[in-house]
């Protein structure tokens, strides 16, 4: 018969994955106004997303330097990206480079 | 070649601009230079898109469609509810003179050679354009919803300037 697992080691799997679950995390809007990232830097854990919402009635673009992700935010539309790695991203439209901002990204268990 | 022809094309716009800024523009004049400098840059995008196979440069060009026509539409809701007529003026004709010269200039050429001339053209045109806006333009202009839109205009072709000039850094 198979040994069933001791509570404390199902207790932890399950917090394992709640904390790898893309439901675990929150939204954190940055709005766009007049072609700013506002605020400028956010800091949020890993498995959180960022959510940005242009009122700017031209198409953005939120890119990370780092190639890891491109997100379009068109006029008056909202973007996304969920956080997967913890460190610090720095990102910048594309049509206008003039806008920039920061994410630091935290491990799940480390206070803000 | 077409370096020196930039710079003299950059001479006559900045000189009727300075013509201009000795004899303060009106806000009609001023929406029709704004209007009419956002319609010249398109109009270049569109002669870029005929002639360009690059993936940066047309990406750059088709982005300078989508926002100059998405600024003169606001332009135009803008000055519709202010009752502003725009009005022709000297710096709109050196404007409009010097980037038909640019492109029949740009016409001429093809490859990598227009792809190189057409983004050293972007960076001196915004420059130009911007210098523009921002000594004599929004200084310039009275109604305060007007001055406040060329503000933004401003901020957004500052940021093509830049994404210019990251692209004409990619052809030294």
């Amino acid at each position: 018969m198979r040994a069933l697992l001791p509570g404390s080691t199902l207790l932890a799997l399950l917090q394992g994955w709640l904390a790898a679950s893309p439901l675990a995390g929150e939204v954190v809007k940055v709005p766009i106004s007049d072609l700013v990232f506002s605020p400028a830097e956010v800091t949020v854990h890993v498995g959180d997303t960022v959510e940005w919402d242009n009122a700017d009635f031209v198409d953005h673009t939120a890119t990370a330097t780092n190639g890891d992700w491109d997100v379009a935010i068109a006029g008056g539309k909202s973007g996304s990206v969920q956080l997967s790695r913890a460190g610090t991203l720095s990102y910048y439209c594309r049509f206008h480079p003039n806008m920039t901002g920061t994410i630091k990204v935290l491990d799940a268990d480390q206070p803000r | 070649m077409h370096i020196s022809y930039l710079g003299a094309a950059a001479a006559l716009v900045l000189g009727a601009i300075a013509v201009q800024a000795q004899d303060k523009p009106s806000d009609p004049q001023i929406a029709h230079i704004a209007y009419t400098a956002g319609t010249l840059d398109i109009e270049a995008a569109q002669q870029a898109l005929k002639k360009s196979k690059n993936k940066e440069v047309r990406g750059f060009a088709e982005n300078m469609v989508k926002d100059h026509t998405a600024v003169n539409d606001q332009a135009l809701a803008l000055v519709k509810k202010l009752g502003v007529t725009p009005q022709d003026n000297a710096t709109s004709k050196g404007l409009t003179k010097g980037a038909a010269d640019r492109l029949s200039e740009l016409g001429k050429l093809s490859g990598s050679n227009f792809d190189k001339a057409y983004v050293e053209n972007e960076v001196a045109y915004h420059q130009t354009v911007n210098d523009a806006l921002s000594k004599t333009l929004i200084p310039s202009a009275n109604n305060a919803e007007l001055k406040s839109f060329l503000e933004t205009g401003l901020k957004i072709f500052q940021g093509h300037q830049q994404h210019a000039e990251h692209l004409a850094a990619t052809f030294k």
